[in-house]
């Protein structure tokens, strides 16, 4: 008979032999996992393999391990929605990386801790890394968190991979008028190791879930340590590293909050929108076809040029400084504006407001029909304009929806 | 204590683990730098949870420690990084520790994996941020020589060294980062170990190996010996963390001992009919009035807890290893909970409990004559979790001699740390890609001479006694030495050995800055020596003045000293002496060149040679005699 992944075998190759289980391989060698636990890997040519014993398929723990919870009637309803990401990822043999395969259920007998604070009703929307995101699967999160609500959620917590968060988090922000908290959460080093940030993220965001806090938030670590975590508003948040627990900061804004670990407590650092002030409603129109574009020293106008005239309807411009391209770019700018095609500007500085007022390039900018796009991010501005977009088709309407703040995303006075 | 080992059925394995010298870290390019944790610039801290292998089996081990809660501190440095905090993927495997590995591998005639895969082995007591360490085989079936026949070598790791514990503060243990990563060569021996004096053998043979490639650390900590010791009636028992060789004979020897003891208590425990109940009673009432101060203090919010063992009398208190008991195996166990130890009746009356309170005790958890009733003082969690421990250990007494890792004590007799940890704890390292070992890669590795080697041609080629060439053969100044004696082929290599591992550490140890001293300093001096301008007792002032002026050199260096100038300034002196010692000359003889050989050096020690003043005064005085004459 054949060996085949996972039966036990042995395997002599110039006159040594290794006993152990045949794992998956990514490449021709053969990889042996050793009694001791090691793999190791054998290259092929001239090793014999011999079956010693048939995998077993019975004693998988997966299956011994019971999913049923006991519900605690006192305690708060909260949905969690599981779309994939970091906070529930696994090792996948097939290709040997890292990937998102946890169910929501999963998340909880993984952390049990999180039954203490509330009862959840599980729901997997996708299982994606979170780059593969598209704004047509914003629209069917939406509905799922309308939905839970509708049905008395009392909450929502969503699992989201920690790449596209703040993008996810913004278009919920306007998508959705919620009564309750609204709340994404994942973890930058990945849920298979003991010292995984998923199980604080989480029951940090469980609380949040269970708090007053009726906005669409971000809940992450604040530090290096497992000391608290920060909550930031939707549309103030960005991921500002690439590795480290404490990657989401707030930006332009302090964060609405920060949830104390292990002891679960809230201080609040900021006003917020109380449960059940708004009432529940989905807008859910999104027009996807809106580019981000970053401007860069020398960088032709070709590229605003091929957007123009490629039927996108919307456009954010990711300029210099206080919100600045090249001269050379503006009249280019009048034709997408005098196209009906509405022109965004922000700055690539990230923190600080933009202000095209100041210098000549930025007045004709303005004078281009531009907008300026305050403090608010890039990103956030660019799904911002999708969803005006998609709720009016008029320039005069989606420019003033833009100047508008509508989630929180442009305040009044800039944080210092 | 002396058994017949081979009667006994003795196996005992060593498994070492040894720091090596790379440029960078395992899988970051940070120093491989020991720092002082005054020095350290950051601190934060932590909590691990255990997870799942990949065969879906959480590990023993690691389900043991997470029953503690613990926040584990680290302190970073400037040169550790993000990778040490596990806040950055590690980066990929350090290509000169892999050399290094194979080097290892080929001395220990082993056979070298084609491809080299990175694991994960689940370790949650904090010593690794990432709550594993990262380990992979590198080569297997090897052996090596011993006075009883080849020692087999089963397996050659290459893993990265854990955190240091700087203190441990019972609900949180503060580690320090800088040794984290450093790379680790793990290499175990097969069962074929036979008796204590053998043990220690091989751990010297394997060892003296290591120190040969020049490329391992040195200095306490650096090797690490863990003993795997069962007796045919026993089970394997991992005895961890040995880091002076001269106990591993005492550990191999208590060992057995501690397993014949427990497998003679097993017997007679049968024998009794002995039992162990679960029960677990609460007496805090008995001791509501106690004068025990320990117990007293563990009252105000905590309880105390009794179980009853029947049949134990007698064998909690039973010595196993000099001043370990049953007991202490019990204690042990039950510290995992976060107790302070544990109370059993046959230790009782004592620490302020009464003969009254021990009846009472006794009577509350129906414990019979023959009975021993163990009892713990704390808050309600804690004192369940250590007689629940307590309990498994009791039922393990009367069935089998339990696997598990003990920590090596410094007397050496050791104590529990946690269950043998299974394979289940390994799963692999998706962030590091496997790295192939090509069959080339391997034929161009060079092998170093071995010290044992090395000592051999340092008698026969230098003339050095045994001691001497063992001690510049072993040094890490070796290729120092080799090249001294390579450029000054008629240097003294008694005096070569003498200077780079007494005096350049003795003045090193005074303060002064004698990594200044380079190769070029000590050929220069030793050529001179050779040439009798520098006497031997010169050697260390002029080593002192050549670290604290390295550019003025050992020219400067010995005019400052009034050293090997012409021989005008010693002749005058010497014309003196010999003219205002001349009645004793005439009575003498030649015999006066000894004597006044003395006066002459009194005033000139250091600054000449002892073989120029010899020589001048013989001439002087056998002219003098001449014209007497």
């Amino acid at each position: 008979m054949q060996a085949e992944e996972y039966d036990k075998v042995r395997v002599e190759i110039k006159g040594i032999a290794y006993e152990g289980t045949l794992m998956p391989s990514q490449t021709d060698s053969i990889v042996l996992k050793l009694k001791n636990g090691y793999n190791i890997g054998i290259k092929h040519e001239f090793a014999t393999i011999t079956l010693l014993e048939k995998k077993d398929e019975t004693n998988k723990l997966k299956d011994t391990v019971s999913a049923e919870k006991r519900k605690n009637e006192k305690l708060p309803r909260i949905s969690i929605l599981s779309t994939g990401g970091t906070i529930a990822s696994k090792i996948d043999y097939r290709t040997g990386a890292v990937t998102s395969q946890f169910s929501a259920e999963d998340i909880l007998l993984a952390i049990p801790e999180l039954e203490e604070i509330a009862n959840y009703n599980c729901r997997m929307i996708y299982s994606i890394l979170s780059e593969n995101m598209r704004p047509s699967y914003w629209v069917e999160l939406a509905r799922a968190v309308y939905e839970e609500i509708k049905n008395g959620a009392e909450g929502i917590i969503i699992t989201h991979g920690t790449d596209t968060m703040m993008y996810t988090a913004t278009a919920l922000s306007f998508m959705i008028e919620t009564p309750v908290p609204v709340v994404l959460v994942g973890s930058q080093r990945s849920a298979d190791r003991p010292s995984s940030d998923n199980a604080m993220n989480a029951i940090c965001a469980a609380v949040v879930a269970t708090s007053d806090i009726a906005e669409v938030c971000v809940v992450m670590h604040g530090g290096t340590s497992d000391e608290f975590c920060h909550i930031h508003r939707g549309t103030k948040v960005r991921k500002m590293h690439t590795s480290r627990r404490d990657a989401f900061q707030s930006i332009n804004s302090k964060p609405i909050g920060r949830i104390e670990y292990p002891s679960r407590e809230i201080k609040m650092l900021s006003s917020y929108v109380k449960r059940g002030e708004k009432k529940l409603a989905l807008h859910d129109r999104i027009e996807p076809k809106c580019a981000l574009i970053k401007y860069a020293t020398g960088a032709s106008n070709e590229s605003l040029l091929f957007h123009v005239g490629s039927g996108y309807k919307g456009i954010v411009l990711e300029g210099t400084g206080l919100g600045h391209v090249s001269t050379e770019w503006i009249p280019l700018i009048k034709t997408a504006t005098d196209a009906g095609i509405p022109v965004i500007l922000t700055s690539q500085c990230i923190n600080g407001r933009v202000c095209d007022r100041v210098y000549d390039t930025g007045r004709d900018i303005l004078k281009a029909g531009a907008i300026e796009g305050e403090d608010m991010l890039p990103e956030v501005a660019l799904v911002k304009l999708m969803w005006a977009l998609g709720e009016s088709k008029d320039i005069e309407k989606v420019n003033n929806t833009m100047r508008a703040n509508i989630a929180g995303e442009i305040t009044r006075s800039t944080c210092l | 204590m002396s058994h017949d080992y081979r009667a006994l059925g003795l196996k005992a394995g060593l498994e070492i683990h040894q720091q090596l010298d790379t440029k960078e870290k395992l899988f970051c390019g940070c120093p491989t730098l020991l720092r002082d944790t005054k020095e350290s610039n950051f601190e934060f801290f932590r909590y691990l949870r255990p997870t799942q292998s990949e065969m879906g089996v959480v590990d023993r081990a690691a389900l043991e420690e997470v029953k503690l809660t613990k926040r584990f501190i680290y302190k970073a440095y400037d040169t550790t990084c993000l990778v040490e905090n596990d806040e950055e993927p590690p980066r990929e495997l350090n290509q000169e520790a892999v050399d290094c590995s194979i080097m290892i591998a080929r001395l220990l005639n082993m056979n070298i994996v084609d491809e080299l895969y990175t694991m994960r082995k689940i370790v949650i007591d904090g010593s690794n941020t990432s709550g594993f360490q990262r380990t992979g085989l590198v080569a297997t079936h090897g052996h090596l020589e011993s006075s009883h026949g080849n020692v087999g070598i089963d397996v050659l790791c290459l893993e990265e060294e854990a955190a240091q514990k700087v203190e441990d503060r019972g609900d949180s243990v503060v580690y320090s980062l800088d040794r984290l990563g450093i790379p680790l060569v793990e290499i175990g021996t097969a069962p074929d170990i036979v008796s204590p004096e053998h043990a220690r053998e091989v751990a010297e043979k394997l060892g003296m190996i290591l120190r040969s490639t020049g490329k391992v650390k040195r200095g306490l900590g650096t090797i690490r010996q863990d003993i795997n010791i069962s007796i045919a009636e026993g089970a394997r028992v991992e005895i961890k963390g040995v880091q002076d060789l001269s106990l591993i004979e005492t550990i191999v020897e208590r060992e057995a001992a501690r397993q014949v003891a427990l497998a003679g208590i097993k017997k007679e425990l049968n024998s009794r009919n002995a039992a162990v109940s679960n029960k677990i009673h609460d007496v805090t009432k008995v001791f509501s009035n106690t004068s025990s101060k320990v117990i007293q203090k563990s009252l105000k919010g905590g309880v105390v807890y009794a179980i009853n063992l029947p049949g134990f009398a007698g064998f909690a208190g039973k010595e196993i290893q000099p001043g370990r008991r049953l007991g202490t195996e019990f204690s042990d166990r039950a510290k995992k909970s976060g107790v302070g130890g544990i109370f059993h009746t046959d230790e009782l009356p004592n620490y302020g409990i009464t003969d009254d309170e021990v009846d009472a005790l006794r009577k509350a958890v129906g414990a019979k004559d023959g009975d021993c009733a163990v009892m713990v003082a704390d808050t309600k969690e804690r004192a369940k979790g250590a007689l629940e421990a307590v309990v498994i250990r009791a039922r393990e007494a009367l069935v089998c001699i339990p696997e598990e890792t003990r920590r090596a004590l410094p007397d050496g007799n050791s104590a529990y740390m946690r269950p043998l940890p299974g394979a289940a704890r390994m799963y692999p390292e998706t962030d590091v890609p496997p790295v192939e070992i090509t069959g080339e890669r391997i034929r161009n590795t060079k092998l170093p001479e071995l010290i044992e080697q090395r000592i051999e041609r340092y008698v026969r080629d230098f003339k050095l006694n045994g001691e001497m060439a063992g001690q510049i053969a072993r040094s890490a100044n070796f290729i120092l030495f080799e090249n001294i004696m390579h450029s000054v082929p008629r240097a003294s290599a008694t005096i070569v050995v003498r200077t780079l591992e007494t005096t350049l550490y003795e003045l090193n140890k005074e303060g002064v800055p004698s990594g200044n001293i380079n190769e070029g300093h000590l050929i220069q001096l030793f050529r001179l020596h050779s040439e009798g301008k520098v006497p031997n007792e010169a050697i260390g002032e002029v080593l002192k003045i050549i670290a604290c002026k390295p550019e003025s050199g050992v020219d400067s260096a010995l005019r400052e000293l009034g050293i090997g100038g012409s021989t005008g300034g010693l002749e005058s002196i010497i014309d003196k002496i010999v003219e205002s010692r001349m009645d004793f000359i005439r009575e003498k003889g030649m015999n006066s060149v000894g004597p006044l050989m003395g006066v002459v050096m009194k005033d000139m020690r250091g600054k000449v040679s002892g073989q120029e003043v010899s020589r001048l005064l013989k001439e002087k005085i056998s002219k003098k005699l001449d014209t007497i004459k």
